[in-house]
């Protein structure tokens, strides 16, 4: 008995009967028989909805809660709480995607506006309906490089990415058949120098830089697409949003394409998600663009409205010669950020970077001043920083965590990596400092 | 009925070659463009680049499908009909007259593996 299936056993009787058919089983006659699992379910035994309570209140008890110091692509900013109030209208929670344009004039109008607002962040012309995250639109604009360049196989990724990122984009391309090569580091940053002699095969298709690496360090990209397009590649910025409302923009250095992660703005951490990519191009790439667009047009009597379109390119009709086989989007936290820029604006953007910036310089200088860390890099930061410590990093974080202090994450033996929002406070700056300190002695 | 050409060449995928001296122009048979529907996007190479017979060089967008092109002989791209980019409905109005690309021929011999209108004509009857 089944409390959640609201059919009874006649029901199910009567519809079986319809159809012709004895039993469940029956319908599933054209799966042939060495498919058909005859074993027993490990299943436990139905819980009540009280017991379901409890044991889902058990799990999240486990949970600590604790002050956020890292980073590494995954930022505490603050939420302001109408966004969750807004986005749980069942109008937007539940919505399907929008391939009616006569009944989801809501959802893309909205999505119009999230591609706007990409659009004015990057710089770039063209923004498609968003990624599932950041990491996963890097890859596909690994495809896409490759798809626009004909006969070359190689793209060149940053070695200061974020590992996630790296590893994303290396899956993808062993499938895709395209070649990943790391371009090294010098001084904190992507090498232009190395980037040149590898563009020098003349098999490149596509380059990845960060617009702020996993150091944290703001990178300086002059040069860089000149050489990437001397060389007939793609040149693509993987940015973190929430930065291009203070940094230079990728299309300020010359990126053709530009993707990266939302979680920065304003998505809570969640330990872990769900998250929102997003992907922006010049328009002379527009075709080769994976993904869903949201475009503007006129109904019949003239009025404003808007559609999903240039729909030729996805898989679904374009099949194996599409650049990808996505045909989804995340639209919900698409919305959820939409709502924080709209909420934000430029000004309060630039507001919540500079406050990040100035605690994370503060709590940098700080920790220098313990006499316990030296630098990593001399280069700029904005909200994330590296230092060696002089004792075992991993036992330093370990013995932080026991305080309920998350403090950075470990990058090596000695390096930990730093990041500090507007939402850390003070207090709780002051308290990571003193118990470093305590955690030398 | 679809138009059939003669004095040109045709490959099974439907483009057409016409050759003057080293060069060839390509195009798409009356039949392709019938087939496509309104024609909404040309993708085509760039000057310069090389098509390699039997591969594909571009693709032809029209509001329900998005089709290869696929290269009838091989050389490289001399000139690309950039009318196509403001106005790729010249393809649906008159496909022979509006060539797409125009290529110096890499191996000439290649012309012998094409149909002529005849049999271009009985293969699209089929």
């Amino acid at each position: 008995m089944h409390p959640y299936i609201p059919h009874t056993t006649d029901d199910i009787r009567k519809m079986l009967e319809t159809v012709g058919m004895k039993s469940l089983n029956d319908l599933y006659a054209d799966v042939p028989q060495e498919f058909i699992y005859k074993g027993e379910y490990n299943l436990p035994d139905a819980m009540s909805e009280d017991e379901i309570r409890h044991f889902f209140e058990a799990l999240a008890a486990r949970n600590v809660k604790m002050t956020c110091f890292a980073g590494q692509g995954w930022y505490d900013h603050c939420t302001p709480s109408v966004i969750p109030y807004l986005t749980q209208r069942s109008e937007f929670l539940t919505a399907y995607t929008p391939y009616q344009p006569e009944i989801s004039q809501g959802t893309l109008r909205y999505i119009f506006e999230y591609q706007s607002m990409i659009c004015a962040l990057t710089g770039l012309e063209v923004s498609n309906a968003s990624m599932y995250d950041g990491p996963t639109a890097a890859a596909e604009a690994v495809r896409m490089a490759v798809a626009s360049t004909r006969k070359k196989d190689t793209v060149l990724i940053s070695s200061t990415l974020l590992p996630q990122v790296k590893e994303v984009v290396k899956t993808y391309a062993s499938y895709a058949g395209i070649v990943i090569e790391e371009i090294a580091e010098s001084d904190g940053q992507t090498s232009l120098e190395a980037l040149t002699t590898s563009l020098a095969s003349g098999r490149v298709a596509g380059v990845l830089v960060p617009n702020v690496n996993g150091y944290g360090i703001i990178e300086n990209h002059i040069g860089f697409a000149d050489a990437t397009h001397s060389a007939g590649a793609l040149f693509i910025e993987y940015c973190d949003p929430s930065s291009l409302a203070v940094l230079k923009s990728p299309a300020e250095w010359g990126a053709d394409v530009a993707v990266g992660d939302g979680q920065s703005l304003g998505i809570p951490l969640c330990y872990g998600g769900p998250t929102v990519g997003f992907m922006a191009c010049k328009k002379e790439h527009l075709r080769k663009l994976p993904g869903r667009i949201v475009g503007a047009t006129t109904d019949r009597d003239g009025k404003r409205c808007f559609v999903l379109t240039l729909q030729a390119r996805e898989q679904h009709i374009r099949r194996d010669k599409a650049t990808s086989n996505i045909c989804s989007n995340q639209s919900l936290m698409a919305l959820w950020v939409t709502i924080y820029l709209s909420l934000l604006g430029p000004k309060g953007l630039a507001e919540v970077n500079e406050r990040s910036s100035a605690a994370a310089h503060h709590l940098c200088k700080e920790l220098l001043a313990t006499g316990l860390f030296t630098p990593v890099s001399d280069k700029p930061f904005l909200k994330e920083f590296a230092l060696d410590y002089k004792g075992d990093a991993r036992a330093l974080h370990k013995a932080l965590a026991d305080k309920g202090i998350l403090a950075g994450v470990v990058i090596g033996d000695h390096r930990i990596c730093f990041a500090v929002t507007e939402k850390r406070t003070r207090e709780e700056i002051d308290y990571l400092i003193n118990c470093v300190k305590e955690a030398a002695l | 009925m679809a138009k059939v050409v003669t004095g040109l060449k045709y490959a099974e995928t439907h483009e057409w070659v016409k050759v003057e001296g080293e060069f060839a122009f390509i195009g798409i048979s009356d039949y392709a463009q019938q087939e496509l529907g309104d024609v909404v996007y040309v993708d085509l190479p760039a000057d310069g680049e090389y098509i390699t017979k039997g591969e594909d060089f571009g693709a032809v967008e029209s509001t329900k499908a998005a089709s290869d092109l696929i290269a009838p002989v091989s050389g490289t791209v001399e000139e690309v009909n950039t009318a196509l980019d403001d106005t790729p409905e010249l393809l649906n109005e008159d496909p022979y007259t509006n060539w797409m690309l125009k290529v110096k021929l890499l191996n000439p011999s290649e012309l012998d593996t094409l149909m002529d209108a005849a049999a271009y004509e009985a293969f699209c009857g089929k």
